[in-house]
């Protein structure tokens, strides 16, 4: 009886009542899409300041062991991850085109830009595995394998390079930490990425996103092009800026 | 009285009904086509010698490339004001997180006073 | 000034016939549920077996420390005791105490929304709270963590045998669920508001929550990806903070306590909005400045982020940085005595009364200013030189935890046990048992405090025999709090089948909460209720309640 104190409000939205993505403490469908993506936005948030410490962790030590860092970028291949650039720009492409189509209602479309979608997050990790062995090959995998042996005389690609005192040498192992610790963070999300588009795929083709309820495609595709960010970054930072030096 | 009426404004504009913006196949692919223009340059600028400005250089073409993914491809650009503050609010903690530490870090060889 | 409104007599209530806590019955119904006030009720049972857990880890320390020399246990095992004491008491009580029981029953409640925005994610976040429980417990029959709650590197990648990786698992598996704790409740005030629920109509219990969670979704992911790195580092060795492979051990300090001083917020925000709710509604009077009191818990959750180093001065930061971060942190002690003072002056010509939730907010309002206080004493440099790892900042973290949080949880469960139960909690032996509480926690804390003026170091076994008498103090009073925090136990647990039924709104309160039904039913509301009135508008009740008479009778 105490709550009818309370001006009443009258429903609406009764005609939103009936639709079956509408739960139960949601006023209607809009106020649901808005809830969930905003939720979604909160948590790309607390994914940028997860990444944010390994970013901070980067500059300081590059800033401390700059011989180092620049020795340890040199082995990495360029060739091998600006493909991977491309190819998670492509992915990237091909999921916003899977919200359009998911928007749009076209079901086969959907399937198909999110099957694309799968296939180059599997070409991306495929590549890093290739790198992965590389290093492997190498002894650059701290902890497990490695050896500074590589750094402390000359490399025949790159000629201009002195090769490092036995102790910078050393230090490599954190620019190799780094490395790894940050491409491992971001494989890991993508390989979380790649099964939930499984899912989605598997669900899109019985039409579940294509009758006007696209938001988890949608959320999705925000997960997608963050992990897309993270790349746009890291791919710079550990194969590019030290290229001169 | 005033200022309190006039933040209340503020944080009640929040758009409670969002306008549909269904970004099209042409924006995206003219974002997709900025996107590999801008990779591609990143990667050429590497090979040129500019000494400190490599890593300058780098780092605003990331910048720019990563704006327009959250612009476009996230649909930032067309989504309310409380999506664009969350994106800033994230941006804004991760820069206090660099920030602060580098005092340290920077200062720790100044030694003592 | 205060309105003193009289409501139709609560003596004749009676239970309602439905409500959430009848609604469906079995193990299931509760397991499974997604309903926000039932997930609170796990939320609460779960954390006071943990909070008596920790508080057995307390009281072995403290026998311990009855005599000078280490004679109950060994130094490890006195490390370990400590070590149990603090990860459980932070992670598994304090952190989600007040937001994740009360907080999680009442937020939506009080926005006037039906649920929580996500309610499968808000279960979700008491699995991960119970898994994350299950890894402490697990790492403790293993043999136990002596790293200190802190993991501080390179003692805990490097240097001891014990199951390091295991708690630090089981702080990443609760930290995400206070991150999915966070999300919700900040997406839930920005979106499921009820019509007429302007940002400054809501109660500060919702305001102070905001910016709690604010804290736990930018804060907590930073301790996620330390704790990744140390585990890294112990299992296969990559170098970010070992020293002997160029790592530096103070960035690991960093970003810990770019989390862990935040983390302080996390734990005492929710407070906060406890005390402001009891203060306003037993003086019968609007929180005084309430768009300052608001305000200031946000100041707090920025200003939070600006002064982590404080924990750091002597660990070899740069001296120029932490002169920053010293003069920050005197800046964090304004928005607080903001809050202080404005609850001194809403009691000012208040119609006081002295029930039990508001003997313990007066607790808080004391023992916080003094733990406060001391923190600024910590917070300047040459201060903290000559007192930090000493007893002088455990006893001032104790005054801020459990003098301040510890006691605005309290005056929290015995506000809002009404509303969650439908039945009142004793009066007499409540209020006896809050006296008990506040006498034991000083007699406990405040000797630590002239203890660490004098130089005894915290954590050890053992310590000099003229520090005994002071000590002896301290453990008496740590048994006098014990019987203080069983005692709360026994009668709640006995008011659920006997208490007094408490009715709708037994505090006279203005919160909507108090409007519905007590227990309140499954979707809260029967109809969407439209807010036409500013919080703590004591006036209003009293028109509703006056309009309210004469239609009845």
């Amino acid at each position: 009886m105490d709550s009818q104190v309370i001006a009443t409000h009258p429903e609406e939205h009764a005609e939103h009542e009936h639709s079956p993505y509408l739960r139960h403490h949601f006023a209607n469908l809009e106020q649901q899409r808005e809830t969930s993506t905003f939720g979604m936005w909160l948590f790309l948030l607390t994914e940028i300041m997860f990444f944010g410490g390994l970013f901070c962790a980067y500059l300081i030590y590059r800033n401390w062991y700059y011989p180092a860092f620049v020795a340890g970028s040199h082995q990495l291949s360029i060739a091998l991850g600006a493909t991977n650039t491309a190819v998670l720009i492509c992915s990237s492409f091909t999921m916003a085109m899977a919200v359009y189509s998911s928007e749009m209602r076209w079901r086969k479309a959907l399937v198909g830009w999110l099957l694309a979608t799968i296939v180059l997050g599997g070409v991306f990790l495929g590549i890093k595995a290739v790198e992965y062995r590389e290093k492997w090959e190498k002894r650059h995998v701290p902890g497990l394998n490695f050896s500074a042996a590589g750094f402390t005389h000359q490399d025949p690609n790159y000629p201009e390079d002195k090769p490092l005192a036995p102790d910078m040498a050393e230090k490599t192992q954190v620019y190799f930490s780094l490395y790894f610790a940050m491409t491992g963070m971001h494989a890991l999300h993508m390989i979380i990425g790649v099964s939930i588009l499984i899912i989605l795929v598997i669900r899109a083709w019985g039409g579940a996103y294509t009758q006007g309820h696209m938001t988890t495609v949608e959320n999705f595709g925000l997960y997608w092009h963050f992990v897309d960010i993270v790349w746009i970054f890291l791919f710079p930072l550990l194969y590019l800026i030290s290229r001169h030096q | 009285m005033s200022e309190e009426t006039h933040a209340q404004e503020i944080l009640d504009t929040e758009p409670t009904h969002h306008e549909e913006h269904i970004v099209g196949p042409r924006v995206y692919g003219i974002i997709f086509g900025l996107l590999m223009l801008f990779t591609a340059i990143t990667v050429g600028a590497s090979y040129i010698d500019m000494y400190a400005f490599n890593a300058v250089v780098a780092l605003a073409i990331a910048c720019i490339k990563a704006v327009l993914v959250i612009l476009f491809f996230m649909h930032v650009k067309y989504s309310s004001r409380l999506t664009k503050l969350t994106v800033a609010a994230g941006f804004f903690t991760f820069v206090v997180l660099i920030t602060m530490t580098m005092t340290d870090y920077i200062s720790r060889a100044w030694g003592l006073w | 000034m205060s309105t003193i409104v009289m409501l139709p007599d609560q003596q004749t209530a009676s239970l309602p016939k439905r409500s959430y806590l009848n609604e469906e019955y079995g193990l299931k119904s509760w397991l499974l549920t997604g309903d926000h006030k039932r997930i609170a009720i796990l939320y609460l049972i779960s954390i006071t077996i943990f909070f008596f857990i920790g508080g057995f880890f307390a009281g072995m320390i403290r026998l311990e420390l009855l005599t000078p020399p280490s004679d109950l246990m060994a130094a490890d095992t006195y490390n370990k005791m400590f070590t149990m004491h603090g990860i459980i008491m932070v992670f598994l009580f304090l952190v989600p105490s007040v937001p994740a029981t009360i907080g999680n029953f009442l937020i939506p409640i009080m926005v006037g929304a039906k649920d929580l925005a996500f309610p499968k994610i808000n279960l979700l976040s008491w699995y991960l709270y119970v898994l994350g429980g299950i890894l402490v417990l697990a790492a403790l029959t293993l043999g136990g963590v002596d790293t200190g709650w802190t993991f501080t590197t390179p003692l805990s990648t490097h240097y001891l045998n014990t199951h390091v990786i295991t708690a630090g698992l089981a702080i990443f598996v609760a930290g995400f669920s206070s991150i999915f704790t966070g999300l919700n409740f900040i997406v839930t005030i920005h979106r499921m508001r009820a019509p007429g629920m302007t940002w400054f109509r809501l109660p500060l219990f919702v305001w102070s929550h905001y910016a709690a969670s604010v804290l736990m979704v930018l804060g907590t992911p930073v301790l996620a990806i330390t704790l990744v790195l140390v585990i890294l580092e112990r299992v296969i060795g990559i170098g970010v903070f070992d020293p002997a492979k160029g790592g530096d051990p103070l960035l690991f300090q960093h970003l810990f306590w770019f989390y862990s001083h935040p983390a302080v917020y996390i734990m005492i925000l929710p407070g906060f909005g406890v005390i402001s709710e009891v203060i306003s509604t037993f003086s019968r009077k609007r929180v005084f400045g309430y768009t300052a009191v608001a305000f200031s818990s946000v100041a707090i959750a920025v200003f939070g982020f600006f002064v982590w180093a404080h924990h750091m001065f002597i660990m070899g930061v740069s001296n120029y940085s932490a002169l920053v971060f010293s003069l920050l942190t005197m800046l964090v002690a304004v928005p607080s005595a903001i809050k202080i003072f404005n609850w001194s002056f809403t009691l000012y010509k208040g119609s006081i009364t002295f029930e039990t939730p508001m003997l313990y907010a007066f607790g808080f309002i004391g023992l916080f200013t003094i733990g406060g206080l001391t923190g600024v004493f910590l917070g300047s440099m040459g201060m903290d030189i000559h007192l930090t790892e000493t007893y002088f900042i455990v006893a001032h973290f104790h005054f801020v935890m459990v003098g301040g949080m510890l006691m605005a949880f309290l005056a929290g469960i015995h506000f809002w046990w009404p509303k969650m139960t439908g039945r009142m909690y004793p009066e007499g032996i409540s209020k006896l048992a809050a006296l008990t509480t506040f006498i034991g926690f000083n007699l406990t804390f405040f000797p630590q405090f002239i203890l660490g003026y004098l130089g005894m170091p915290r954590r050890y076994a053992a310590y000099p025999p003229e520090f005994q008498v002071l000590n002896v103090l301290s453990t008496a009073g740590a048994t006098v709090l014990g019987v203080g925090y069983v005692l709360p136990l026994l009668y709640l647990a006995w008011s659920l089948k006997y208490g007094k039924i408490a009715g709708s709104n037994p505090w006279q309160a203005t919160g909507l909460e108090w409007q519905i039904q007590s227990p309140p039913l499954t979707t809260n509301f029967v109809e969407t209720p439209v807010v036409d009135y500013e919080a703590y508008d004591y006036e209003w009740l009293a028109n509703k309640t006056k309009h309210e008479v004469q239609t009845v009778g």
